[in-house]
């Protein structure tokens, strides 16, 4: 059975002659401004911390049945790979967490001028470069 | 088949009411969407605590993650965390399964088997955190 909505794709133009309705250019026709390179990296960094979840279920879960197991888990995440994979997480958080505030700022109906639409995508650039700094250098100096 | 593409032309009947149902709204859009901005909103204090915290416990002993969770506080606010994130964590999934997912079948076997594993994953954080904080 074909799919219902093509019903809805044929329609008449000002002629009344039978046309196809035109579809509107996909993603790679437009040129990328910087709200959109963030909105799309929203989305990856949201899914990249779901994996990420896994980090944390793995460190409670060892945390509560094995202490042998807990260091072992410890001494991964020191290790080059494990600090490599907590940066991304970081940076991921931060990023996400960044671009969520100015979502919901501009849920609140405000930034869509094109000017601060560009600047508030600039201040989440550097707020998510100076948070993970920030976060960093304090971790390794505590740790 | 005819090539509809190369000979615009109608084969299918459908009165305009038949071609507007079941395309609209479901009215649960908007109980999602919420659901999304609130645990987001509840997760910009939480997640600063939880890298707060995880700061403070670099290189922890499993004893010091005990003793940290030994605060009915810290306990609480881990647990709310857990729950925030993975119900907010689905609700995400879900969306991006349903952008790029086209086939009904794989997009309802996805969206429920993510939605099951953040239960699950959910309650082993959740209960692993109980285990911990309420041992000593």
């Amino acid at each position: 059975m074909r799919d219902v909505r093509e019903a809805l794709m044929v329609a008449r133009d000002s002629d009344g002659k039978l046309v196809r309705r035109p579809l509107s250019p996909h993603v790679q026709v437009y040129r990328w401004p910087l709200s959109m390179a963030l909105s799309i990296t929203h989305r990856v960094t949201g899914v990249g911390l779901g994996i990420g979840t896994l980090l944390m279920t793995a460190w409670l879960l060892t945390a509560a049945t094995s202490e042998a197991g807990f260091e072992r888990f410890q001494y991964f995440l020191g290790s080059a790979v494990g600090l490599f994979l907590l940066f991304c997480w970081t940076l991921a958080l931060v990023f996400h967490l960044m671009t969520g505030l100015r979502h919901l700022w501009m849920d609140t109906g405000h930034g869509y001028d094109e000017k601060q639409y560009h600047n508030s995508g600039i201040a989440v650039l550097a707020g998510t470069a100076a948070l993970t700094v920030l976060i960093w250098v304090a971790g390794l100096m505590i740790w | 088949m005819p090539d509809t593409r190369a000979t615009p032309h109608i084969d299918m009947l459908r009165s305009p009411l038949g071609r507007a149902r079941g395309l609209g709204s479901a009215r649960a859009g908007s109980k999602h969407w919420w659901a999304q901005r609130l645990t987001s909103i509840a997760l910009v204090p939480l997640t600063l605590w939880f890298i707060w915290s995880m700061l403070r416990l670099a290189g922890a002993s499993q004893a010091d993650v005990a003793d940290w969770l030994s605060s009915p506080v810290r306990l609480a606010l881990l647990l709310a965390l857990i729950a925030a994130t993975f119900h907010h964590l689905q609700l995400g999934l879900q969306v991006v399964i349903e952008d790029y997912v086209p086939q009904e079948g794989v997009k309802l076997a996805a969206v429920l088997a993510v939605k099951g594993l953040c239960v699950l994953l959910a309650l082993v954080c959740a209960m692993s955190a109980l285990a911990l904080g309420l041992n000593t």
